[in-house]
């Protein structure tokens, strides 16, 4: 048993995320890999909310449709999930609050007598699992002590309570692998601006990307990176670009109807050359859509996002490893070629969580910024042979630094002139020339699975850890576009040589990466969508592609 | 000094009599004073929207963010949050600071951020020739109007007092010693200051005749008094025949949104040690 899924559910409002995460780490002491999936609706209270935590002895990025523990909270979550439980599986729920097989618990008899509050009912159904999973009680009283903040005291005793009234049946064994930090996407995704050189945050809540946000929030006191929660997504990107002017490197976080309202500030990014990263995470639209589930329909939507033609770096991580570096790359090079760069995540990236291993990370390398020599008169769009111009920031001394939304001339001041006008515009796009070379020297595409195989999956994003497990079981090869643009044309070509049959995976409902392919002139003739909020498991994937192989 | 040349090579395309002209040579004789009194030039930056007034970031020979219409609040705030020390100069339109970009002017005055509203309000829109702004008059013929508005005006000091801005004046663009008064007033005032240019539009709405007979200079006013600044500030309400107030109406000292940032930022070393932290305590 070193793959199993253990599933928490019940109301929202009953403590289930933080079910889930302690369940999680839990399993992390005994050693296993992690990942977690959360499924909630959009609500405060009331509503069905369930959290899947897989374990494993190899590192993964998805779930699985079979669970091994259903941990019910209510009789909801016993009827909707009872039909994914394995062979031996087992189900530990409140008896109290539902009827079923498996073991139950008294917990409003126990919570009553503890003189505990409704909220630690999980607490007491963690126990009840640890004890029937034959997880030691030392293991549950160390994480509950780390991990919970308000009464850990009266938790733990609950806890006790439910350890005790349950027997252990399958023991879940414990493994040797070193026990990795577990981290949202989001924490990765904040974790990694700061390793980029962070100095400010601006964003507008929105899911699936606030937990960028507050993480951040909560760091700011300690690492002096300025956190700032505007009065709308047009204030967030405007503020940035003010920061930026400034000289200090920015980032703001959003969705796809926050980012609605940042293109004109993109635009402006793009003409004014003012850099900065955009975290994009991606649920199901249109327009407000399904607020709390996962798509990667914003595709086409960041590419192209913005009145007029510049360059822009879209990097589309796949994991929280990647989505560490990709984010911290992404702000050092938004500033390197001054441009704005997206970092294109998705629900099921940003809000699930994983253990992290810093060793995958590709070396960090720190850029330097192209700073003005000491020409005078400083000129801010100086036509330079990369397109690149040196920068200066306000205030310095003799220095006048302008910048526009307007077409302009080198030192900033507004143009109509048709040769200065086409001189900058090419100047603009030589910059995007000179990234896609430097790009080059990145891991913009990914190889996985066997990689002489003729058939192979091709995806971006989250879809990646699915991918590559089924690629195992089925022997395929998997190709990972990590960088959208400047697309990596050649990498990918040479990636996708010698297969005879593509398959490409996605979660819209029109195949947007084929559809970016078949612009660079590559066909592909098969695609395996889902478009209704939730990701791929491994099974159904599977299951899909032996048919597409048929 | 009058060594500070602040003219740029710009060619100024505003209309010959433009409202716009008295409100560059305040701000530059202003600008010239501030240095002479020891305000480092590069310590200034200047921030406009798009519209006629916007230009004047072509015309000033200083650091400027020539931005987007609507958007001059927001980025004049993130270079005042970055750099305190420098004095953030915002230039807005009617339409631009009080339709297209009210939300934000809103949000700066609730912060009491210390920068500096100079608003150009010609009452209509110039560059697009000639629809009706939030400030025209109920009935206001324009171009998207052709039989009158059907709405009032707004009083956007009347909205800016009810907001929290610390600083409130007005002036017009026949006035140019007023207007230096209280633009160097302004920009020295610690917090969230707007000033009302009623500036005017000579192709468009020339108001000159209408504001000259009907303009007067607040005289013994106690701006520290908000109810006062409140009766002063609704005397006009840019829509009815009333005597129109010139001068300061308001000024208020209270702490400043900028002032609640960390002085000093961590070093990327702290930032890393921080990194490693925060992951060792997620195992």
């Amino acid at each position: 048993m070193n793959d199993l899924s253990i599933l928490v559910g019940g109301k929202a409002g009953f403590g289930i995320d933080k079910a889930g995460s302690l369940i999680a780490r839990l399993l992390n002491q005994l050693g296993y890999y992690i990942y977690v999936y959360r499924d909630y609706p959009s609500l405060i209270r009331g509503g069905h909310t369930y959290s899947l935590v897989r374990a494993s002895g190899s590192k993964i990025s998805c779930h699985k449709e079979g669970i091994d523990f259903l941990l019910a909270l209510n009789q909801e979550t016993v009827e909707l999930h009872k039909g994914r439980l394995k062979e031996n599986g087992n189900i530990v729920y409140d008896a109290s609050a539902a009827r079923s097989g498996g073991q139950g618990i008294g917990v409003a008899e126990i919570l009553k007598e503890e003189n505990a509050s409704e909220i630690m009912r999980n607490s007491c159904v963690i126990g009840g699992f640890c004890k029937a999973a034959g997880i030691p009680w030392e293991i549950l009283e160390n994480v509950f002590k780390k991990n919970i903040e308000k009464d850990p005291d009266i938790n733990l005793k609950v806890a006790k309570r439910g350890y005790g009234a349950v027997e252990t049946r399958a023991v879940i064994p414990p493994l040797t692998s070193l026990k990795a930090p577990i981290i949202t996407g989001n924490e990765a995704v904040g974790l990694g601006l700061m390793k980029g050189g962070l100095r400010n945050f601006v964003a507008y809540p929105m899911t699936p990307t606030s937990g960028v946000l507050h993480f951040l929030a909560s760091m700011a006191q300690d690492t002096g990176i300025k956190v700032i929660h505007p009065e709308s997504e047009i204030g967030v990107v405007l503020m940035a670009l003010g920061f930026a002017y400034a000289g200090e490197k920015t980032a703001v976080s959003t969705s796809g109807g926050g980012f609605c309202l940042m293109t004109e500030g993109l635009s402006f990014a793009g003409m004014a050359e003012l850099p900065v990263a955009i975290i994009m995470g991606q649920r199901p639209g249109p327009s407000t859509g399904l607020p709390t589930y996962t798509s990667q329909t914003e595709l086409n939507f960041v590419l192209y996002a913005g009145q007029g033609e510049f360059p822009r770096l879209v990097a589309a991580p796949a994991d929280a490893e990647e989505a560490y570096y990709w984010s911290a790359v992404s702000l050092q090079l938004a500033w390197k070629y001054q441009v704005p760069a997206i970092v294109l995540v998705d629900k099921t990236l940003a809000e699930g969580a994983f253990s992290f291993d810093m060793q995958a990370v590709p070396e960090i390398l720190k850029e330097l910024l192209p700073l003005r020599d000491k020409a005078f008169p400083y000129k801010r769009y100086l036509n330079s042979e990369t397109g690149v111009s040196p920068l200066a920031f306000a205030p310095e001394k003799d220095t006048v630094v302008k910048v526009t939304s307007y077409e302009h001339d080198e030192s900033g001041i507004t143009t109509e002139d048709p040769v200065i006008s086409s001189l900058m515009q090419a100047k603009r796009l030589r910059k995007g020339i000179h990234l896609a070379e430097e790009l080059k020297l990145y891991e913009t595409v990914k190889v996985y699975g066997d990689p002489k195989a003729s058939r192979t999956l091709l995806c971006w994003g989250s879809n990646k850890g699915a991918c590559c497990e089924v690629a195992q079981s089925l022997g395929l090869k998997v190709v990972q576009i990590a960088v959208m643009s400047p697309f990596p044309l050649n990498q990918v070509k040479k990636s996708l040589r010698g297969a005879k049959e593509v398959i490409c995976v996605e979660n819209n409902a029109t195949g947007q990466l084929a559809g970016l392919m078949s612009r660079y002139g590559v066909s592909i003739k098969k695609m395996i969508l889902r478009s209704d909020g939730r990701p791929f498991s491994v099974d159904e994937l599977e299951a899909r592609v032996r048919k597409e192989l048929l | 000094m009058n060594d500070i040349n602040l003219n740029t090579q710009a060619v100024n395309t505003w209309c010959p009599g433009c409202g716009n002209f008295a409100i560059l040579s305040a701000i530059k004789m202003v600008l010239k004073s501030l240095v002479e009194e020891g305000l480092a030039l590069e310590d200034i930056v200047i921030v406009s929207g798009i519209g006629c007034h916007a230009k004047i970031a072509d015309y000033i020979n200083v650091n400027s963010f020539y931005s987007l219409h609507g958007r001059v609040v927001p980025p004049a705030e993130a270079i005042k949050i970055a750099r305190p020390g420098m004095k953030v100069i915002g230039f807005a339109g009617d339409g631009d600071a009080y339709g297209e970009g009210m939300e934000h002017l809103i949000f700066a005055a609730k912060r009491n951020i210390d920068i500096t509203m100079i608003i150009h309000n010609n009452r209509v829109y110039g560059l697009t020739t000639g629809q009706y702004t939030p400030t025209s008059p109920l009935g206001y013929k324009g171009r998207s109007t052709p039989f009158g508005t059907r709405e009032h005006p707004l009083n956007p000091l009347e909205v800016m007092l009810a907001c929290g801005a610390t600083f409130l004046a007005r002036g017009t663009s026949h006035g140019l010693d007023l207007l230096k008064k209280i633009f160097k007033e302004a920009i020295l005032h610690k917090g969230f200051s707007l000033i009302d240019v009623l500036q005017v539009c000579v192709t468009y709405y020339n108001m000159y005749e209408y504001y000259d007979k009907r303009v007067y200079e607040l005289a013994g006013h106690d701006p520290f008094d908000r109810s006062l600044a409140e009766a002063k500030i609704r005397e006009w309400d840019y829509d009815r025949d009333a005597r129109i107030a010139l001068g300061v109406f308001y000024k208020k000292e209270a702490p400043c949104f900028e002032d609640h940032f960390l002085k000093s930022p961590g070093s990327q070393k702290q930032v890393d040690e921080k990194i490693s932290d925060f992951l060792a305590q997620a195992v």
